[in-house]
């Protein structure tokens, strides 16, 4: 669990909370409800402060993840590369609808919106990293090197 | 009209990850000027002077709004630098953070200086963290050199919402919060981050700081139109064969900007992202400013194959999804947009549909609280109005496959 961050004056221990909850999530893939009552506590603010928080963003989950997180792009730019295509090469590759994990909880897969590659579309991020120039063929790649 | 390349420049020149290599090539030039031989005031009349607005989007004078916050007796003052860039099609600030750091470094100095903050943030968004470690060591690099003195630049990011590149639900982020749009006034100057005055530039308005400075603005006010000053960066992505960063002098038409990233055949040109104007082919000559165009600079290009319902559809599920859902208008109005978007896409609309289209998004503009919802109606009222007969040539092909149904049943 984190520690209590530290803190601008004018802030007070409110503004540790977006961050605290984001290393959950990084340490365990997901925040869980006991997580978030720990932070609530540590933070002495109402747990439902910290669900508010916690389910506001796409980049946190309350459910847990796969290892890794694909997220593909589904704005428009990357549509009209064919995104769609992507999209349904990776579930045929996976198995998995957007919004699923895998069984062996490799990978979890995600649709977002503009990830801000559009010079690269179709893109895609696996975590942190960048894809993009995405093909049906070079998808089979990417994913083999994530273990 | 070529490129113009002013802010790019460096982008090329220097290497990122050292910051010897942007002394060399000039920088902190400015940093120095201001501070040695300018007044926080003097700083302040030069960019009022040179006419810089704000290029997030919204076009706000940028020395009026740094005056502001100067004129605040608060003796506590926040900058931020908006590093939040999730217009849809919009990768400018990405390209600049990831290939010349130190000039956004600068001109956040140079604001600091100018607006007397000794705390800044640069929030950036969860899809960039590739970027952040590139931008820890620059910070780092820059103040090793001791020139940021007693300013403390703290990278916050973002955890995954478009709305948090609007300024209110930005600060509501930084602060823990969600990220939620604020009511204003008050407006972030008088009261922003922590309830203190704030400034928050965009990427690329910080950057135009250190030439403002170094140049002088006289230099900087001949570039551009009468109300639109300098260069800007446009993303140009979607049906053009060569994608990329461009930098044009503001007034530039946008049929040159197409031609340069070799457009073809062009039905229609998305003019600023989701919430972006719609230009038809007929008008290519437009010319991109604050008076006629512009927004956050990002061009999506759609050729003569696009589906404009189709295209609006999925704008419109863009807004919905990431609408933050606090005010009525635009929670409300964006779900009942995909709603009807969705009767049009598959074939059950009705003529009634676009009027209250047309109804519904002069109420989303009128009443929702922030740019969001105030602006995500523009590419549905813009497509009704220069491709209208798309819209009813669908409803009465979905009318005419109905009844063909009816009677072969």
């Amino acid at each position: 669990m984190a520690k209590k961050k530290e803190h601008s004056k004018a802030g007070g221990a409110r503004e540790a909370l977006l961050s605290m909850i984001k290393e959950e999530q990084l340490n365990s893939g997901y925040v869980a409800d006991k997580a978030m009552a720990e932070i609530a506590r540590t933070l002495g603010l109402p747990v439902s402060d910290v669900y508010g928080v916690a389910t506001f963003y796409s980049f946190l989950s309350t459910t847990p993840t796969g290892k890794h997180v694909i997220r593909v792009c589904e704005s428009v730019p990357c549509c009209l590369r064919d995104a769609e295509m992507i999209i349904a090469q990776i579930r045929g590759e996976l198995g998995i609808a957007p919004g699923e994990t895998t069984s062996d909880g490799r990978f979890s897969l995600e649709l977002t919106n503009c990830i801000g590659a559009c010079d690269q579309a179709p893109a895609m991020l696996v975590d942190d990293e960048v894809h993009g120039g995405l093909t049906p063929e070079n998808i089979v790649e990417i994913l083999r090197s994530y273990d | 009209m070529p490129e113009n390349r002013v802010l790019l420049k460096k982008c090329e020149a220097i290497d990122p990850g050292d910051v010897d290599s942007y002394v060399k090539a000039g920088g902190f030039k400015a940093l120095k000027k201001a501070r040695d031989r300018m007044s926080p005031v003097e700083v302040i009349e030069a960019l009022k002077a040179s006419g810089l607005r704000g290029r997030g989007g919204a076009g706000f004078p940028c020395g009026a709004k740094w005056e502001l916050a100067r004129n605040s007796r608060e003796k506590e003052k926040f900058l931020i630098c908006n590093a939040d860039e999730g217009e849809v099609g919009a990768f400018k600030d990405r390209y600049v953070l990831q290939n010349d750091p130190f000039s956004v470094i600068e001109g956040m100095a140079i604001a600091a200086y100018a607006v007397g903050a000794q705390e800044a943030y640069i929030y950036l968004r969860a899809e960039y963290h590739f970027l952040l470690e590139g931008l820890k060591r620059a910070v780092e690099q820059v103040k090793a050199k001791g020139l940021l003195k007693s300013l403390d630049i703290k990278i916050t990011e973002g955890a995954g919402a478009y709305v948090c590149g609007e300024e209110s639900a930005l600060m509501n982020s930084i602060e823990g919060r969600r990220g939620e749009a604020r009511c204003r006034p008050p407006y972030p100057p008088t009261r922003g981050l922590f309830e203190k005055p704030t400034i928050i530039n965009n990427v690329e308005t910080l950057i135009n700081v250190p030439h403002i400075i170094a140049k002088g603005p006289e230099w900087y006010a001949k570039l551009g139109t009468e109300k639109s000053k300098g260069t800007k960066l446009f993303s140009v992505s979607g049906d053009v064969r060569q994608p990329g960063v461009y930098e044009m002098e503001l007034g530039c038409k946008l049929g040159d900007l197409l031609t340069l990233a070799r457009a073809e055949n062009v039905k229609l040109v998305q003019v600023g992202g989701a919430s972006g104007r719609i230009v038809p082919h007929s008008m290519l000559d437009t010319r991109l400013s604050f008076e006629t165009i512009l927004g956050s600079g990002a061009i999506t290009v759609f050729n003569e194959s696009r589906d404009v319902i189709d295209i609006v559809s999925r704008t419109m599920g863009f807004f919905n999804k990431e609408s933050c859902g606090k005010c009525t208008p635009c929670r409300e109005g964006a779900e009942v947009m995909v709603e009807i978007f969705g009767r049009l896409v598959k074939g059950d609309g009705v003529h009634e549909d676009l009027e209250i289209l047309e109804d519904l998004s002069h109420v989303m503009m009128d009443a929702s609280m922030c740019g969001l919802g105030q602006t995500a109606p523009i590419p549905v009222l813009d497509t009704l109005k220069y491709f209208r007969s798309e819209y009813e040539n669908r409803i009465d092909q979905s009318a005419f496959l109905r009844r063909l149904k009816v009677i072969s049943a």
